[in-house]
């Protein structure tokens, strides 16, 4: 027995670390058929270490203090040595971040990951992607330019909707009467410690969840039904190391060579990833003309605006959110994959892509008019998605599902 | 001398007990944390009313000053203006304002107690953005039928020049006027209504 050998057991005899390898590694059997969509959820990790490792940097020359804040920041891109990266890998990453979470969140739509009995690993996933729109609202404040500050004004407004406690809830949120210095430096503590641990145990719970019924398929096939009899290994599966590990690796060389792009070329995207306004220091006496949010939370700013009145319109953009959570069950068909699915799903998916695109790129828009209307429009087509998906789905004629994957 | 029998239901009893115990200490433990997050003694001395001399504000102008970290602003409406304010009333959602966002001496027809001048924390009802005064009549981008008043850039919110919030917007209610008194002919104080019967 060689020493790493010797080393190895020694650790395996106080601590399950080949058994753990093993579980989620080496002997995790995942389907054979994983495609393009497959990537994005190794790449959310990804974009999470970068966000949490640069997270870090920025913090020891970033100042939480309503007077130094937003010049600490122009500190860290013109004098820090590299700190104009450090901050672009992070501000790029937030939005990387929401790019890959919407397209991993597609991924289960189209495929019916989220179907019976992966129901948690979706409830899980539902959590990562608020907790990751509270992140990502409260890291906005931080810069203290005149978009964090209406920003985070229009939206601690929105509790004070909630009958009765509403002022004095936002009241305590804020920690003052309006958005300050308490605010932002409230705000800096749950940006930087509160919730990357919320985030962290939210991620493990949904991996952990993923590997105890394991992971479903382009076919909405599951593998485990077809074992081979003596060793148990599902037929149609191939162990996720150093099968989709590798895979993955390509996939992350992709992302960065995109997301290097973004930093080194356009790391403002035009003012979809860093809006304008944000380049002007916080003043609380002056609204800016045009307030919008970013690009990754349009849609549901598109539907709170759409609805002219105000406790139905924050009613109306929360539900946009939390309807998503439901749709393990609201889903009737018969069949998991949009491949064995007949026109009348597809063109409802198409429709909800529609509406949830141009809902974001109409919430990024001053309201006129016509906009409004239009908004509105979109916003009956986005619930209409999800409220006529248990009629939709069962009543339609799917075709039939093979037994095993096919070559 | 030790029994053979155990008393289950005392056990499930006493686990029960000390359970309910050890919960309601561990909420009480929270009240600190969640009261720490409400204003401190500092942000609420910030808060104090604030002295506003309105000599100098010309008519049609405002005068805007800082209370409670708010924008607060003080109008001098124009006789035009203020004749302007009754005939609109079809528009508004609340023409009477009988929605209390205003002190009692401010609840008539244009919503202050001296009628030139408007009293206002101009902060939106809708998400607390900060409206743009538009005084003028019927601009291209307001439409025909603006009477002037103040337009809210997020939200398309409207108020007329009494803060009274437009039909059919998004914000529910008409615009806040603080409490205030006049210390003199013209200084007012915002944040403290005086006393019962002191000079209007």
């Amino acid at each position: 027995m060689s020493a790493s050998q010797k080393m190895l057991g020694w650790i395996d005899a106080r601590f399950p670390l080949t058994s753990t390898w093993k579980a989620h590694l080496s002997e995790y059997y995942a389907p054979k058929n994983f495609n393009f969509w497959y990537f994005f959820g190794s790449l959310a990790l990804l974009v999470l270490v970068n966000q949490i490792v640069t997270g870090i940097f920025l913090t020891m020359s970033y100042k939480p203090d309503a007077a130094l804040a937003f010049a600490s920041v122009e500190y860290i891109m013109r004098d820090v040595p590299w700190g104009w990266l450090i901050r672009y890998m992070h501000s790029t990453g937030a939005s990387m971040f929401f790019v890959v979470v919407y397209l991993h969140m597609f991924r289960g739509l189209i495929y019916g990951s989220h179907r019976k009995p992966r129901e948690l690993v979706w409830i899980f996933g539902m959590m990562i992607y608020l907790a990751l729109m509270a992140e990502a609202f409260m890291g906005y404040l931080l810069p203290w330019g005149q978009m964090s500050f209406w920003g985070a004004s229009v939206i601690i407004s929105l509790f004070s909707a909630i009958p009765y406690v509403g002022d004095a809830l936002s009241q305590w949120i804020r920690g003052d009467f309006v958005v300050s210095d308490a605010t932002l430096n409230r705000f800096f503590a749950f940006h930087v410690i509160a919730l990357p641990l919320v985030l962290l145990g939210l991620v493990v719970a949904h991996i952990i969840a993923l590997h105890e019924v394991g992971s479903n398929n382009p076919e909405g096939i599951e593998i485990k039904a077809h074992k081979d009899p003596v060793t148990h290994i599902p037929l149609d599966g191939i162990p996720f190391h150093p099968y989709y590990t590798v895979k993955d690796i390509v996939g992350v060389v992709v992302f960065l060579m995109v997301f290097s792009a973004i930093i080194f070329f356009g790391p403002e995207m035009g003012g979809w990833f860093l809006e304008a306004n944000n380049f002007i220091p916080a003043d609380p006496f002056k609204t800016p003309q045009h307030i919008a949010p970013l690009w990754y939370f349009t849609p549901f700013y598109a539907i709170l605006r759409a609805v002219p009145n105000k406790l139905f319109g924050v009613v109306g953009m929360g539900a946009g959110v939390v309807i998503m959570a439901f749709l393990p069950w609201l889903d009737r068909a018969k069949v998991k994959s949009v491949r064995y699915r007949g026109p009348i799903y597809k063109s409802f998916l198409a429709l909800f892509v529609i509406s949830f695109v141009g809902l974001g790129y109409l919430g990024t828009q001053a309201p006129t008019p016509l906009l409004n209307d239009i908004a509105r429009l979109l916003s009956v087509t986005y619930f209409g998605f999800f409220i006529l998906m248990p009629w939709y789905t069962s009543v339609e004629k799917t075709k039939p599902v093979p037994e095993r994957i096919p070559e | 001398m030790m029994s053979q029998q155990v008393d289950r239901s005392k056990r499930r009893f006493l686990v029960a007990a000390t359970t309910v115990v050890g919960g309601a200490a561990g909420v009480v433990a929270l009240v600190p944390f969640v009261m720490s997050m409400e204003p401190s003694a500092r942000a609420r001395a910030a808060g104090a009313p604030v002295e506003v001399d309105i000599s100098k504000i010309e008519p049609g102008m405002f005068l805007g000053v800082a209370w409670q970290g708010k924008p607060v602003w003080i109008v001098n409406r124009t006789p035009a203006m203020l004749a302007k304010l009754p005939t609109i009333t079809s528009m508004l959602a609340d023409p009477n304002s009988d929605v209390p966002q205003q002190p009692e001496n401010c609840k008539n027809g244009h919503r202050s107690i001296k009628p030139e001048y408007m009293v206002l924390v101009g902060i939106c009802t809708h998400l607390g953005c900060s409206p743009t005064y538009r005084p003028e009549l019927a601009p291209p981008d307001l439409g025909p039928d603006w009477p002037g008043g103040w337009f809210c850039p997020c939200h398309g919110s409207r108020y007329d020049l009494a803060a009274r919030v437009f039909k059919n917007v998004p914000a529910p209610w008409n615009m806040l006027v603080p409490p205030h008194y006049y210390m003199t002919d013209t200084r007012i104080l915002v944040g403290e209504e005086g006393k019962k019967g002191a000079k209007a």
